[in-house]
């Protein structure tokens, strides 16, 4: 469950506002893909929603309550690039995760918890497909398999909310495909809330049952900065059958809200 | 027409050639200087015979020292590495702890980055008075020159290498639910002290420097002592075969530094893509 909530969001730098008056509710499981031009706040709105950074203005709440000041495990993510670590192998690169939560000291399991622990892990390093590859190190692989390490690294902590940056944006249409189906499956059998940004509007209305067009609505040809990009377009998918799904789990959802 | 010199490679012989000529050159040059003096005055000292040269080694490396017992050569070596392996070591840990802190943590960066970036722009050979006076004259000063020569520059590369690493990779060890002492252990540290040991062998240089200095200076044993004692009866017979082993034990250090790198991080290596 991770309903995901902004309310009058604005983010500035400086004198240049970046984003402004966000406000969305998103019901949990929903997979967001979040589109528009370059420079127009996706990522840095991506990065408020990881808390790598502090909006100026407004708040962001996961299933109601504020979101927590720093990034955490709780909300997973997948970079485009520099996503696994160079020293460790595919494997080692899952196991971390999980290391980081069991050996709090050390950051490193030995004997039976290690075997388990790389249990886990390989099953997550099946789901993505890279079996074969458990010993290799990441630069080894091609650009398609250093993205789904990357999102078994992502998914072995289990996230609520798993955000994306254009994570297929460098590679091959074929290798494309692939990875849409991947990710497609990952979504529905761990439901998660996913938020993912592209450029690409086509990838957006394959994967998504949501897509948020983010753009700037009043321009200031003396001052670019002064305006800064909104949500244009909140367009749920509700043609697509996951989405029943998602909008079916809902009254619940409200419900539960208003005992709160 | 032949082709441009910038694409003409020389083979693996070829390469072994050119890179022994100008070290036989040396040596030809050497052996001629040194007969033409020889043959004027047998009693020159500048340029003595490689048969004397032969002979101090023996002399130094073999035969104890009447006054001491000592075998002098071991001794001094002895003495030097002693002196310049705590004082890397000190410099290295010093390094280390300061450049991780400085590059990840914001907080070191501002209290200590300032005050890193000016007590590095010190001459820390003008410092030696002030360390012989504080430390006195015996091992402490010399190790604590050498400390205070080479950590500055340590602490700073490895500072900005710490602060190279991708933010992606610190961003996505939180999102895996890691604390500050789990990202420095697992994340940062695996990745810089590779880099940390390239910039010990970039230092190796410095830290000589600064040993064989305060050797000259103040000391009863040690490399750099031996060849300024003895320079005072110009007796280059010693001077060059020392200075020919500083060299060596350098090149030595500088060798395995690189071998520890290729051989506890298999990943530097492969797939370099």
């Amino acid at each position: 469950m991770s309903r995901v909530t902004v309310h009058e969001l604005w983010k500035e730098y400086g004198d240049q506002v970046v984003l402004e008056r966000v406000n969305l509710d998103i019901p949990s499981g929903e997979f967001c893909a979040m589109v528009g031009p370059s420079g127009c706040g996706k990522t840095t709105f991506l990065r408020l929603l990881l808390a790598m950074e502090r909006p100026t203005r407004g708040r962001i709440l996961v299933d109601g309550r504020p979101l927590p000041p720093e990034p955490g495990p709780d909300r997973g993510v997948v970079f485009q690039r520099y996503s696994a670590y160079p020293h460790l192998t595919v494997l080692g690169n899952v196991v971390l995760g999980l290391e980081f939560q069991r050996a709090p000291l050390l950051a490193r399991l030995f004997g039976a918890a290690r075997r388990r622990a790389e249990d886990e892990a390989m099953a997550v390093v099946d789901a993505v497909g890279l079996s074969h590859a458990r010993d290799k190190y990441p630069a080894e692989l091609s650009g398609g398999m250093q993205q789904r390490l990357s999102i078994a690294q992502a998914l072995v902590r289990k996230p609520k909310v798993l955000m994306m940056d254009e994570p297929f944006g460098a590679l091959d249409p074929g290798t494309k495909a692939q990875m849409y189906e991947l990710v497609q499956g990952l979504w529905r059998d761990e439901r998660m809330t996913v938020f993912m940004v592209t450029h690409d509007l086509k990838e957006g209305f394959t994967l998504g049952t949501r897509v948020l067009a983010f753009d700037k609505t009043r321009h200031d040809p003396d001052e670019p900065g002064a305006y800064g990009a909104t949500v244009t377009f909140n367009l749920p998918l509700d043609e697509k059958a996951e989405r029943a799904e998602i909008v079916a789990r809902l009254p619940a959802l409200a419900a539960s809200d208003a005992d709160e | 027409m032949g082709r441009r010199i910038i694409n003409r490679h020389p083979g693996r012989g070829s390469a072994l050639f050119w890179g022994a000529l100008p070290f036989l050159v040396l040596v030809v040059l050497y052996v001629t200087f040194s007969a033409l003096r020889l043959a004027e005055n047998p009693n020159d000292k500048l340029l003595p015979a490689f048969a004397s040269i032969a002979d101090a080694i023996g002399r130094m490396a073999l035969e104890p020292d009447k006054r001491s017992g000592d075998v002098l050569l071991w001794a001094d070596t002895a003495a030097s590495l002693s002196r310049l392996g705590l004082g890397l070591a000190g410099a290295t840990l010093l390094g280390l702890t300061g450049g991780i802190a400085i590059g990840l943590v914001p907080y070191a960066r501002a209290g200590l980055a300032p005050v890193v970036a000016v007590l590095s722009m010190i001459p820390p050979m003008a410092v030696l008075p002030i360390l012989f006076i504080v430390f006195g004259l015996d091992e402490l000063s010399k190790v604590v020159l050498i400390v205070i020569g080479v950590a500055p520059f340590l602490i700073r590369d490895l500072a900005l290498k710490v602060a190279e690493i991708p933010s992606e990779l610190v961003i996505k060890a939180q999102t895996l639910g890691a604390s500050t002492w789990q990202i420095v252990t697992r994340v940062v540290l695996p990745q810089v002290v590779p880099k940390l040991a390239d910039a010990v062998r970039l230092s190796l240089g410095p830290a000589w420097l600064f040993l064989i200095s305060a050797e000259a200076i103040a000391a009863q044993d040690g490399l750099g002592y031996r060849i300024f004692l003895v320079r005072r009866y110009l007796a280059m017979d010693v001077i060059l075969p020392y200075v020919a082993w500083i060299t060596v034990l350098a090149f030595l250090m500088d060798w395995a530094l690189r071998r520890f790198n290729r051989s506890v991080f298999p990943w530097l290596a492969r797939g370099a893509s």
